[in-house]
């Protein structure tokens, strides 16, 4: 076998085997989307009564609380950035990541200064790798977040922002994740997630106008409100956990598909050109048997005479 | 028809359990409350402690809640909680590991969480 052609030999092999380890990362991403959506609706029910229920202490009573007021002036803002552990998923981490960039950048515009908080290794990395500050950073779970990941992310944020600012608090709260739209759409998106604004939880829970029923509150409204309040914002970063993880296994699969096609397309021209190599060989040393019986033919002719 | 109400047991990550009842059983910071069809819309902050459900067909459903609220309006009840287990689903034995656990260790939530389980199980 000539050179050229094993060289092609080789590479066909290498590129199969890829194929076949792509083709297996996709249906196992396939898979996983589904059950992350799956976790994405049953959360759903627990999320909606949640909602009904701030609603309910937001219109039934004058209550103020930190986590619903707004600050006059806000010296500091917290970022929170989910990133996924792990890559291969196109381009899920660096627009998750761009989106909080600009974000940071909107918010120093204004004036204010920026803690970020990130969850996942790819964030993680990225900002050290700039050397750039982070406040607290988790990782490990972002595959199949569980409801105790979301409450260990939420704690130290809810703590910040009940915090004074003159005593290294801050004084909002925004939110940086991947919205799993459809399984070819996810968009990464920010949302500001606190102070509360009581208005916009209203209308989400009863965008009909629907008029919720006089609540009797046990024990009291103010006790309600505080038990309530954070409990809702870890549900938010719960979903917004879910939403990420739906969305980085889809990313990984679309990644890894068309990872799987071009190895099928180089599969298909690399065969081709070893073809052409084999072709080229045989032709070769047709004209060489050719040329060397020709050659015997005049030399037996020659002696003849 | 008996009067019923519509109970819906809920965790942060699943429905837990579903159905009519006649009257649930709860305990809330300022002490058991039970709530029966027709009641005043109501929302209280729970405690960790045990939750009976008695069903319109004559059932009894126990469940362990730790943290969570209770809300009720327009006959639907809504018992919220971050953990919620029905009674048939607790492992007796891994409760009683967990309680003797977290007495040792000292760690009060862990032991209160194992506690109501206990009981929980033991009211089936």
């Amino acid at each position: 076998m000539g050179a050229q052609l094993r060289v092609y030999k080789r590479r066909i092999r290498s590129v199969t085997a890829t194929k076949k380890i792509t083709k297996a990362m996709e249906m196992i991403a396939a898979s996983r989307v589904v059950k992350a959506q799956r976790k994405v609706a049953a959360s759903t029910p627990y999320a909606q009564e949640l909602t009904r229920a701030v609603t309910a202490v937001g219109t039934g009573s004058n209550t103020k609380h930190p986590l619903t007021t707004q600050a006059e002036t806000v010296v500091r803002s917290a970022v929170l950035l989910l990133t996924s552990d792990r890559g291969l998923a196109g381009a899920f981490n660096s627009s998750a990541i761009k989106t909080a960039e600009k974000l940071t950048e909107r918010l120093e515009r204004e004036g204010k200064e920026v803690e970020i908080y990130i969850v996942g290794r790819r964030g993680v990395a990225h900002y050290n790798f700039r050397e750039r500050k982070i406040t607290e950073s988790w990782g490990g779970f972002t595959d199949q977040p569980t409801y105790a990941d979301a409450k260990k992310v939420a704690a130290p944020l809810i703590e910040a922002i009940e915090k004074d600012t003159a005593e290294g608090g801050v004084d909002e709260l925004h939110i940086v994740f991947t919205e799993f739209v459809s399984m070819m759409t996810q968009t990464a998106l920010d949302d500001r997630l606190l102070p509360l604004s009581l208005e916009d939880v209203a209308k989400e829970a009863a965008p009909q106008g629907e008029i919720l029923p006089l609540y009797d509150f046990e024990p009291s409204a103010e006790d309600v409100l505080d038990a309530l309040l954070p409990r809702y914002v870890e549900s938010r970063i719960y979903n917004a956990l879910l939403q990420s993880a739906a969305s980085k296994h889809a990313a990984t699969r679309r990644a890894m598909k068309s990872a799987t096609d071009n190895a099928g397309d180089l599969i298909t021209s690399l065969s081709r050109l070893a073809n052409a190599a084999r072709q080229a060989e045989i032709t070769q040393e047709i004209s060489e048997i050719v040329g060397g019986s020709a050659a015997l033919a005049d030399a037996s002719a020659g002696s003849d005479r | 028809m008996a009067a019923e109400l519509h109970v819906a047991l809920v965790a942060a990550d699943r429905e837990v359990w579903s159905g009519e009842a006649t009257l649930v059983v709860a305990r809330t910071t300022s002490g058991d409350i039970g709530v029966m069809p027709g009641h005043q819309p109501l929302l209280g902050v729970l405690e960790s402690g045990p939750v009976t459900i008695r069903t319109s067909d004559g059932g009894t459903v126990v469940a362990a809640v730790h943290g969570g609220f209770i809300s009720f309006a327009d006959n639907k009840l809504s018992l919220l909680a971050e953990i919620a287990e029905l009674s048939d689903e607790i492992d007796v034995q891994r409760a009683e590991r967990e309680l003797e656990r977290a007495k040792a260790e000292g760690d009060a939530a862990a032991e209160r969480r194992a506690d109501v389980r206990l009981r929980a199980a033991t009211a089936r």
